[in-house]
């Protein structure tokens, strides 16, 4: 699998991602500048956490027009995988590869802690790994992840099968006591059409190694590997 | 532009008295400038000269075969094996967190981190130690709020996890709350930068944010003084951005690869001044400084107010000659300032010039010998009765542990490191609510174990056991996760010096401290001190805030606070719990805060704290959690609070309160199989470490000697309610 991480001034889960997908998978992904307006031949782009160019304006707003943004865009209409986590996920939507926003979390406090998600399909290269109906463990560090997006676009995501995670309770039912951050429906995480871009607020980076208390995580890079090599 | 003439009042609003500019003068031979004279009021304040509390600094011990770099430097350096250093400091925001207490709280964690990579080293920690006033008074709610989120503000978006700390409230830090934050960089050891500049012609750089007016120290005066238009005050309190610290990090450390580096120091309290003036000095050189080549956000800016400004974000490196264009990539790449201001010189005067004019032109040297050191009178505190137990009312244990572990003081502090990005970097092994954080060496399997430590109600009953008892409860929780204890970096936070009753707390609290150092081997490398934290003639509790780090060689070795499994084995190292002088229990309880404070014992803590470690070490330990605030059953409680397993605890003596909730120290709980605990004791008692089986983990509740259960559940939730509550 040939992945790359994009790094963009302010990014700062780009090594961890690096890091948790070259211990999954064993391939060490390149870490590609945010002035490049090139990318090489590539598998999967990881469009990673942190705040992108301080995210004083709305949060992945300026990342979504810089120029290496646009060559994700062109790889992305080619088929090629790309994963935004968290801050990367605001990018995706900002950037209009994956619909709807993430807005300021219902509480208005960044929140930092593991919650419990419900995998809503295994219909995709990124969840493959897991089961529909399964619950993981993954964190969220976030001041911006209330995912929201209007009515049809939300019914929309559903027929399409293309919610990817919901925020659950231990019994996986998506209540609202579950749900860190008011987000629509309890999602998580989405789908494009095409089934090649998902946008997710939790970190699978950060539970993929044991030491660190999980790995839930893990799976999603071993999928992608699996179905990349 | 028109220069104010030096007044009697001016020199008063530089906080500088009589005495002290009768010394300006004579180092001058003439009377000096605005700017001058505000270049002579920061470098001889308080917090930059040490000058009431050098004398009794001194006295801590400072050195150990690890220690690489003590107090002196940025921060203190101490060997971690493998070719790095751990490279910490703590240091206090308070005052400006008072007053605008999201950016004061935001600042003061950027200037701790530039301390650190200032140095050479990667962030990879930061912790925090909060003090407020009470639950109830009107502006609490408000500091909490704020000082949390701006302290997850700054630390969230640089990207440096926030792994440990305190909270406390107590109404002595109502109009003067405290805000200390520190931060563990890694280095290697042959790549650590000092400030000391070498090298005549070299040229001086300054790379980071623009120079404004922000933060110009308290007595400014009216900016009218200095320019025909009338500029509006500026708040006095910095404002902090993240962002361009994120990219400050990345550009030194990318830079500090190279071989471009001579001399690097943040610009951190009295900005362009303090910088520039330390790096010369340790030097033993001069420096000249063109100040048109500052970069400033602002127009019409005046030398003082360019020398003076605290603007955030900005460094000054002496480079190697002929390195500038490297050096200047790499800001370039990270979009960051860059401006050769000047350079250094062999004159030892700093001599400053703007429009083609000298504006100031000082000795660098008497100006730095002749910096006022004050032995200031100091009265020793009162001894305060110890308590006997018999006369502490004793109400049931169950309402007692719930009223501690569910009150202000000892409920969980889950609400504020949530706001925390506490696993950001990937190598967070020990997250928030244990003894102390554990964050792996990245690439390794070793870890660094790290928290933050004082007990002020302590140290105000008796300073000398107080700062004997901070030292050694930080050396304690950090031998609770199994790691041995480095270093420690102190943040006295105190009132006025001025008053011999308050100096006797500095005094007695420094000397208990550093007896303590010495009995455990735990230096003292960097620290910082606050002093005048007073309002209205009310000073705060005397706060000693003790950060420490200690190393584990491999992280799987280390043990957090939660049971493993129900029917463990659970013992207690060291002695039976008997003092009840100045504990929670007698406070929150019997509602009096009175008495003696626990003693330290400290060849006892060393021995039992020895013993415990070294358990850890063989993995003959399952859980491990150090007694401290609430005594024993607050300590089981916790444990099973972590894990959701309840326990069974034998509790022996006259005293069943005093058993229960004593605070003496040098104590610990431990879990471990049960066929591990025959030889525990046994190995306890070899090692003449006082040790007895305690009781048995399992179940969904609390109990004592078989009786009285409380649901585990029911902990958690007065645990885990009184903080959300609290704040709404």
């Amino acid at each position: 699998m040939k992945s790359a991480v994009i790094v963009f001034p302010g990014s700062n889960c780009d090594r961890d991602a690096a890091v948790a997908i070259t211990r999954v998978t064993g391939h060490a992904p390149r870490m590609i500048w945010h002035r490049d307006a090139d990318l090489p031949d590539l598998d999967l782009i990881v469009v990673p956490g942190g705040f992108s160019y301080g995210d004083y304006l709305r949060s992945g707003a300026m990342a979504a027009h810089s120029p290496i943004m646009a060559a994700v865009k062109a790889k992305a209409d080619k088929g090629v995988r790309v994963l935004g986590i968290c801050n990367g996920f605001q990018v995706l939507t900002e950037a209009g590869l994956l619909p709807g926003a993430l807005m300021r979390n219902q509480s208005l406090s960044f929140i930092c802690r593991d919650v419990l998600l419900r995998v809503e399909t295994s219909n995709s290269d990124f969840t493959s790994g897991y089961n529909a109906g399964q619950v993981v463990r993954i964190p969220v560090a976030h001041h911006d992840g209330c995912f929201f997006a209007d009515e049809a676009t939300l019914d929309r995501l559903e027929d399409e099968d293309r919610v990817a995670f919901r925020y659950c309770d231990a019994q996986g039912n998506p209540a609202d006591a579950a749900n860190p951050n008011g987000s629509r429906r309890n999602i998580a995480g989405i789908l494009n059409p095409g089934r090649n871009v998902l946008g997710m607020m939790p970190h699978p980076e950060r539970l993929a190694d044991p030491l660190l208390g999980g790995t839930d995580g893990a799976p999603m890079f071993r999928a992608l590997a699996a179905a990349l090599s | 532009m028109s220069e104010p003439a030096i007044t009697p009042e001016i020199v008063a609003e530089h906080g500088l008295s009589p005495d002290e500019y009768d010394r300006v003068l004579s180092i001058m031979g003439r009377a000096p400038n605005i700017t001058e004279l505000g270049i002579f009021s920061v470098m001889w304040s308080e917090h930059c000269s040490y000058k009431s509390s050098k004398k009794w600094l001194k006295t801590l011990p400072t050195k150990a075969p690890w220690v690489i770099c003590g107090p002196g430097e940025n921060a203190g350096v101490v060997d971690i094996g493998d070719g790095q250093a751990a490279i910490f400091k703590m240091e206090s925001h308070n005052h400006p967190s008072f007053i605008e207490p999201y950016q004061g709280a935001a600042t003061g964690v950027g200037g701790i981190l530039r301390d650190v990579f200032t140095m050479g080293a990667r962030p990879v920690a930061n912790l925090n130690a909060l003090r407020f006033g009470a639950p109830d008074h009107p502006k609490t709610r408000h500091l909490v709020a704020g000082v949390v989120a701006g302290i997850g503000g700054y630390g969230n978006c640089v990207g440096v996890p926030t792994v440990g700390g305190e909270v406390e409230f107590h109404p002595s830090y109502n109009g003067n709350i405290l805000v200390n934050a520190m931060t563990i960089g890694i280095a290697d050891t042959d790549k650590i930068f000092y400030s000391e500049a070498s090298g005549v012609g070299n040229p001086v750089v300054y790379v980071g944010s623009k120079t404004g007016r922000d933060g110009i120290h308290g007595a400014t005066m009216a900016s009218a003084e200095f320019s025909e238009d009338s500029e509006e005050k500026r708040p006095t309190v910095q404002v902090g951005d993240p962002f361009t610290e994120k990219l400050l990090i990345e550009a030194c450390l990318e830079l500090m690869a190279t071989d471009a580096i001579v001399a690097i120091q943040d610009m951190g309290a009295a900005g362009l001044t303090s910088s520039s003036f330390e790096m010369a000095s340790k030097g033993g050189l001069g420096v000249e400084i063109d100040l048109d080549r500052v970069p400033v956000r602002e127009t019409g800016m005046t030398p003082y107010e360019i020398m003076l400004s605290e603007s955030q974000e900005r460094m000054l490196m002496v480079l190697e000659p002929g390195k500038e264009d490297v050096a200047k990539a790499v800001f370039d790449k990270w979009e960051l300032d860059f401006s050769i201001i000047g350079r250094l010189t062999d004159t030892g005067r700093m001599v400053l010039t703007m429009g083609g004019k000298t504006v100031a032109d000082l000795p660098i040297d008497p100006l730095a010998q002749a910096a006022p050191e004050y032995d200031r009178p100091w009265t020793p505190g009162k001894k305060l009765p110890e308590i006997a137990a018999a006369e502490v009312p004793e109400r049931p244990w169950g309402e007692a542990l719930l009223t501690l572990v569910g009150g202000p003081q000892g409920s969980s502090r889950r609400w504020v490191w949530e706001q925390y990005d506490h696993m950001v970097m990937g190598d967070t092994v020990g997250r928030p609510g244990g003894d102390a954080a554990l964050v792996r060496i990245h690439g390794t399997k070793k870890g660094l174990a790290a928290t933050s430590d004082v007990t002020p109600r302590y140290v105000v009953a008796d300073a000398h056991q107080g700062g004997r008892q901070a030292v050694a409860e930080a050396w304690r929780n950090l031998t609770a996760v199994g790691a041995t204890p480095l270093a420690i970096t102190d943040n006295m936070n105190f009132g006025n010096p001025e008053r011999p009753a308050i100096m006797g707390q500095f005094v007695e609290a420094i000397k208990g401290m550093g007896e303590a150092c010495i009995a455990l081997d735990f230096p003292v490398v960097s620290g910082n001190v606050s002093l005048y934290n007073e309002t209205n003639g009310e000073a705060i509790l005397p706060t000693p805030t003790i950060g420490a780090i200690g190393l584990m060689p491999d992280v799987e070795q280390s043990v957090g606070i939660g049971f493993a499994a129900p029917g463990q084995a659970l013992l207690l190292i060291g002695p039976e719990g008997s003092w009840l002088g100045q504990s929670w229990y007698l406070a929150q309880v019997a509602n009096r805060a009175e008495g003696a404070p626990p003693p330290v014992d400290l060849a006892a803590e060393r021995r039992n704290g020895d013993f415990v470690r070294g358990l850890i070490r063989v993995g003959k330990v399952s859980a491990c959690h150090d007694l401290s605030d609430g005594g024993l059953l607050v300590a089981v409680a916790e444990m099973a609070m972590a894990s959701g397993i309840g326990a069974d605890v034998s509790a022996q003596g006259p005293h069943l309160h005093a058993a229960l909730f004593g605070e003496d120290q040098g104590r610990y709980v431990l879990a471990a199989d049960e066929a591990e605990a025959a030889g525990i004791l046994a190995a306890a008692a070899a090692a003449g470490v006082p040790a007895r089986r305690l009781g048995t983990t399992g179940g969904d509740a609390l109990s004592v000697n078989g009786k009285d259960a409380v649901k585990v559940a029911d902990l958690t939730a007065a645990h885990q309610g009184w903080f959300p509550a609290f704040m709404g």
